[in-house]
């Protein structure tokens, strides 16, 4: 039980500690059979600081799923990315002009390829810059 | 996709709109839209030039048509840059996606209406 209340924790990081007690109680039977198996997942370890900025420092064994972070395009289904839509795509974009990697963005694979190819059209037209902000 | 310098007058991106449409049907493409997506701040300097005068052309036709329009394309002074995008496959492939959806959502409504009242069946926008 004490594996669940500190996935838990970790999962939502700025959950108060009261409601992850107060939700765990009435499914109490359920999590002790099942937080042997997936509890060593990343939710064992102590030293975990919390959801975002141990995934920025990730590295290892360390954490698999950041708060089952969905797609976008999955989600909204989007099927067709346009290099024309500059403000979808601009989302998708950081400041200095880079593509943000998918890790951090939570897009699937197959929509993160697509995306990238319609930001490299949109950059070859002139709508987004190759590289922007001295 | 292409664009046109900024600094022409109305007519003279009129005539130039409509030379790049001749000499695409002339190299065998049906043009099947145009867009004049009107004039954008381009996000960097192409030809000394800060912004530009999008126009959206949308050509159905074979490959040496489009090579030859490509060609032209470059050749002509006031358009300052273009893009050629291949639609046929993205086109073919959304067509099977909306196919498999539409198939998928007929399925589930018949059960729903025929019980109605013994069990709530999970509402698929």
């Amino acid at each position: 039980m004490a594996d669940e209340e500190k996935k838990e924790a970790k999962g939502e990081a700025t959950a108060a500690p009261a409601s992850a007690s107060t939700s765990e109680t009435p499914s109490a039977p359920a999590p002790r059979t099942f937080g042997r198996g997936p509890g060593g997942f990343g939710g064992r370890r102590p030293g975990g600081p919390g959801g975002r900025p141990g995934g920025r420092g990730e590295g290892g064994p360390r954490k698999f799923f950041r708060r089952k972070k969905v797609c976008k395009f999955c989600v909204e289904k989007i099927d067709a990315i346009n290099y024309k839509d500059v403000r979808l795509l601009q989302q998708f974009v950081a400041e200095r002009g880079k593509i943000v990697p998918r890790r951090l963005t939570g897009v699937c694979t197959p929509h993160q390829r697509r995306l990238t190819a319609a930001i490299k059209q949109a950059r070859n037209i002139a709508l987004l810059p190759f590289a922007a902000r001295y | 996709m292409f664009i046109i310098r900024p600094d022409l007058p109305e007519e003279e991106t009129d005539r130039v709109i409509s030379t790049v449409e001749s000499s695409a049907t002339t190299a065998g493409s049906t043009v099947k839209n145009v867009e004049r997506m009107g004039k954008r701040r381009l996000a960097y300097k192409v030809r000394k030039f800060q912004d530009g005068v999008y126009v959206l052309l949308t050509l159905e036709g074979p490959g040496s048509a489009l090579a030859e329009l490509e060609r032209r394309l470059r050749v002509t002074e006031p358009v300052i840059k273009y893009i050629t995008v291949r639609v046929d496959e993205e086109r073919k492939r959304l067509a099977k996606i909306k196919k498999i959806r539409d198939s998928k959502v007929r399925q589930p409504r018949p059960p729903a209406e025929a019980a109605p009242g013994t069990e709530p069946a999970p509402a698929t926008a």
